[in-house]
């Protein structure tokens, strides 16, 4: 009896606890609301954990210094569930009645462009930070991951200096790799590749039986030319392809595997001993020495409380874009998204690598470019390094249809497809 | 801001510093190490060259070092040392004086970085130096790596090693070396006897020497020779082709016919739609992970321990789902299914809260690493082999288990006619939880096999679930033979298919090939004849 006494004083002090907190909510407007959209259950929930608490991080750092226009930061997480369709509702939910001003998230580019149309429609910014295929240039995502130009090719281009001749293109079947590949193939072929020595190979999502496409790999790779393997293979399927070629003998030395989604994040749940050699390319890399470097990852050891966590290049790219962001408002005196939007191009920040990266025109940031082998600790080891920054391109150079186009989201122009031979904006919105 | 710009691109730009010098106790070896310690790997491969030529009797030992990054140099005093562990810890150890240097933090030593190019290029130079090992084994794996890299000089180096070697693996390596050697031989008569010579042999080097060959010698004979050897090579490849195809799918198959036969029990003999059987599965690959986690040092013995175990694991948990749900359910399919697929979903969400959401490690033992070189262009993996027979083995069992043990019998009698075998003294419930948790336990064990050649995740079993029913349904309800020819079979045509319809359309195919065959054989491959099958 005394029990349910206790349990309903304690409902009634809930509730006008919450009655009042929504109404300071209403009242004063003395926080700037900072929406973060990244799943926190489903399958993607293994990478985007590690996101959602980069920006915690980023927040609670940034209030400790102060907050921004003197006001504090208060972050606003909410879970998509790694369900497309609801990233799209979550995405309203975030700006229509949360208000938030700016929205870090999303990863697949599946998500992306499921939560694009609303945040046109309701013109907020939201801030992309995981590499992905181009082709895109929308006036309200700003893209701090790499475009293709920005991974896949330098990465190519690297090999090619190795010696290697032949080319497997692998991945799995979605968006992302299939577009990357026909970039791939046609800047192979623009560089004297003829088309036998390129071979294409897809899989579904979470394959697990490599043997007749590794001991095809291996029979296109005995040719006496040197062979690599361009990976686009997603997630999960990368343990038991790696185990294969290990199991049937193929090393690094013979066949390297340049993968573009395989960080430190992936590697920390398997045995790397029989990877050694085969590499990756990334805009940063945990190994990277730097100042910025090792004061990023203290902090996230001591924000995280567990000295074994890695860190990896999506959560460089939210460090960045997040730094970006607030110099633009500092720049734009307030948070409101279309003079922010404007403010940002040319805005430069230091990035985790020891250099700066800028915002340019068409959305996209300047990044340096990193080769990596995998260590057996697993680590990379940087063993090439674009000389300067790469600017990244919205639209490939080595696709028909997309060369022509440029994105150009300053004043006169304002477009994020621009025609140059045409000297026509198609107009469509991304 | 401009001025940090500036710094970052001139740091960039400057030509790395030459590394600080290594102390050895050969200034020729000081030379090599400075080198290898430079930033450029082209500079490195310099002093790995310089390393290889020097005469210091250890060089073998610390190319080796440097390959396996087990070679490591101290800060402060530029010794090249070999850590040793000590209580948890590493202790260096001079590699030359032989020296304790106690304890040394991780920052206190560096490793020799190098890449790929360099790692073959040590290989290369480690194969030319170990000609003249001791150790056969070493001899014959460097001649092997040296006939990927055919030269004309070879012919003479070998011819001259020929002559002391006494192993016949050995002399029959350098036969062929000196075989490929000779087809780049200047004079063409001896080009056609080289071809000659290695007719027949199915070794990279003399198909792509052939190959050379066959486009562009000067020679007129020279050329249909080596095309004509060529023929015979190709033909015989692609033989051991088919062969290696059809080992893929019953490897495929077999893992198939494993997730699959727990199910052709609880399924095919009890009728009931088990959608939990994936997660059963799980939780033996799961039960192998733990087993593991508890005796790190003995992994080969942990996977022959983690087979009862994960039998028990998942018996017993199916022996609970079946006394808890299902045995209310009997007759009722669709609540049956409903209610064993929360049970699917309670079973990941259970691990990913006591273990990890994220996918666990679990190692390979020795004896499932590698593969066995039957000849150059066929190799059959171990693990495959191995889970191929194993298959067999789980198989033969639960065979004879219910073909010849009181429990099958039973089992036998009571999904042919429950009634009457009520009648003749069977307690029916028992059995079918028994039977039930016979054939979930299958299920686990099925789950080691597969946590050695898949992800282990809370998502192990989805993958798993549809290509249990498809196989059990293609071969025929209640039938066991129906379930190993079925997996096998279908486990052949997806890899037949998969080298020109691609991975994802030879699965789509198999799909609607069964999905066909259904239509005209709805009891699939061996159906159950006589009245019971009827009823």
């Amino acid at each position: 009896m005394i029990l349910a006494t206790q349990l309903r004083r304690m409902s009634r002090a809930v509730a006008a606890a919450t009655v009042l907190s929504m109404a300071t909510a209403a009242q004063a407007a003395d926080t700037i609301k900072v929406g973060v959209l990244h799943s926190l259950s489903g399958t993607m929930a293994i990478s985007e954990t590690t996101l959602k608490d980069t920006m915690l991080m980023l927040i609670e750092e940034q209030n400790k210094k102060g907050g921004l226009l003197g006001k504090k930061l208060e972050p606003v997480v909410v879970d998509p569930a790694s369900n497309w369709p609801l990233f799209a509702e979550k995405a309203r939910e975030l700006i229509e009645k949360e208000k938030v001003d700016v929205v870090f998230g999303c990863w697949t580019s599946v998500s992306r462009k499921s939560v694009l149309p609303v945040f046109e429609e309701l013109d907020s910014l939201l801030f992309y930070p995981v590499q992905y295929e181009g082709e895109e240039s929308s006036k309200n995502v700003f893209y701090t991951g790499a475009a293709p130009n920005q991974q896949a090719i330098p990465a190519v281009d690297y090999l090619m200096e190795q010696g290697v001749k032949r080319w497997v293109l692998a991945g799995t079947d979605y968006v992302y790799p299939r577009t990357t590949n026909k970039i791939l193939e046609a800047y192979l072929k623009a560089k004297g590749v003829a088309a036998g020595d390129i071979m294409i190979n897809y899989t579904p999502f979470g394959h697990s039986d490599w043997q007749s496409i590794v001991a095809d790999i291996k029979k296109f790779g005995s040719t006496g030319k040197k062979t690599a393997v361009v990976s686009t293979i997603n997630g999960d399927a990368n343990v038991p392809f790696y185990k294969e070629l290990g199991n049937q003998g193929i090393s690094a030395e013979d066949i390297p595997v340049v993968a573009f989604s395989v960080g430190e994040e992936e590697l920390s749940g398997i045995d790397t001993k029989p990877l050694v050699g085969h590499l990756a390319a990334w805009n940063y890399f945990m190994s990277v020495e730097s100042d910025e470097n090792d004061a990023f990852i203290e902090a996230w050891h001591a924000f995280i409380k567990n000295e074994d966590r890695v860190t990896n290049d999506p959560m460089e790219a939210h460090y960045i874009g997040f730094n970006m962001w607030l110099e633009a408002v500092k720049k734009a005196g307030t948070t409101d998204p279309s003079a922010v939007g404007d403010a940002i191009i040319g805005v430069a920040v230091p990035n985790l690598s020891g250099g700066l990266s800028a915002m340019m025109p068409n959305h996209h940031i300047t990044k340096p470019v990193l080769i990596g082998e995998i260590q057996d600790d697993g680590q990379f080891q940087i063993v090439s390094q674009t000389p300067g920054l790469v600017v990244g391109d919205a639209w490939s150079d080595y696709l028909e249809g997309s060369k022509d186009l440029i994105s150009d989201w300053r004043a006169p122009l304002s477009c994020g497809n621009y025609n140059v031979k045409t000297a026509k904006c198609s107009g469509q919105n991304y | 801001m401009f001025r940090l710009v500036v710094t970052v691109v001139l740091l960039c730009l400057t030509p790395p510093v030459l590394a600080a010098a290594i102390e050895t106790d050969d200034s020729a070896l000081d030379a090599a190490f400075t080198r290898i310690l430079d930033r450029d790997f082209g500079t490195k491969a310099l002093g790995v060259e310089a390393l290889a030529a020097s005469d210091h009797p250890k060089k073998i030992e610390l190319l080796r070092g440097v390959l396996e990054g087990e070679l490591r140099y101290l800060k402060k005093n530029k010794r090249l040392v070999w850590m040793q562990p000590a209580d948890g810890k590493n202790a260096a150890i001079d590699v030359f004086t032989g020296e304790n240097y106690g304890v040394v933090s991780k920052r206190k030593f560096r490793k020799l970085a190098i890449n790929n190019a360099m790692r073959g290029q040590i290989r290369g130079l480690l194969a030319e130096l170990e000609l003249s090992s001791s150790d056969p084994a070493a001899r014959l794996a460097a001649v092997n790596k040296m006939l990927g890299k055919s030269d004309p000089s070879h012919a003479e180096l070998f011819g001259r090693l020929l002559e002391q070697e006494t192993d016949a693996k050995v002399r029959e390596a350098m036969q062929s070396a000196i075989a490929v050697a000779r087809l780049s031989d200047p004079d063409p008569a001896q080009r056609r006897a080289a071809i000659a010579e290695v007719s027949g042999s199915l070794l990279p080097a003399v198909r792509n020497g052939l190959t050379r060959l066959a486009a562009d010698d000067p020679d007129d004979a020279v050329r249909t020779e080596a095309a004509g050897a060529l023929r015979v090579i190709e033909d015989r490849v692609e033989l051991f082709g088919y062969v290696e195809t059809v080992f893929f799918g019953l490897s495929l198959g077999s893992v198939l016919v494993l997730a699959a036969i727990g199910l052709a029990i609880t399924f095919g003999v009890m009728g009931v739609i088990n959608m939990a059987h994936g997660e059963l599965i799980m939780l033996g690959a799961y039960t192998t992970y733990l087993i593991q986690q508890a005796m790190p040092e003995m992994i080969g013995l942990s996977i022959l321990l983690a087979i009862p175990a994960a039998f028990m694991v998942s018996g017993l948990t199916g022996i609970a789902i079946e006394r808890g749900v299902i045995r209310f359910l009997y007759g009722r399919p669709l609540e049956t299914l409903l209610a064993t697929f929360g049970i699917s979903l309670i079973l990941q969400q259970l691990v990913r809260t006591l273990i990890s959401p994220q996918n666990v490690p679990v190692s390979n033992p020795d004896f499932l690493s590698g593969f066995w070189q039957i000849n150059s262009v066929l190799s059959l993996t171990y693990n495959r082999l191995y889970i191929f027979i194993f298959c067999l083995l789980v198989f033969a069992g639960l065979f004879l288990v219910l073909k010849y043990t009181r429990l099958g019998l039973q089992v036998r009698a009571v999904s042919q006619n429950r009634s009457m075998a009520r009648a003749m003294g069977v307690r029916s419930g028992r059995v079918d939880a028994l039977t039930f948790g016979l054939g979930s336990g299958i299920a686990g064990v099925a789950g080691v096999a597969l946590s050695q050649l898949t992800n282990v995740g809370p998502n192990l079993g989805q993958a798993y679930i549809v290509d249990s029913f498809m196989v059990v349904v293609f071969g025929g309800v209640g039938n066991l033979w129906g379930t190993l020819v079925g997996g096998l079979g279908l486990g052949i045509a997806n890899k037949l298919m998969e080298p020109w319809a691609g991975a994802v359309l030879a699965k789509i195919l198999v799909l609607v090939f069964i999905i066909l065959f259904i239509q005209k054989r709805p009891r699939g491959l061996f159906p159950q004849k006589g009245r019971a099958a009827e009823g």
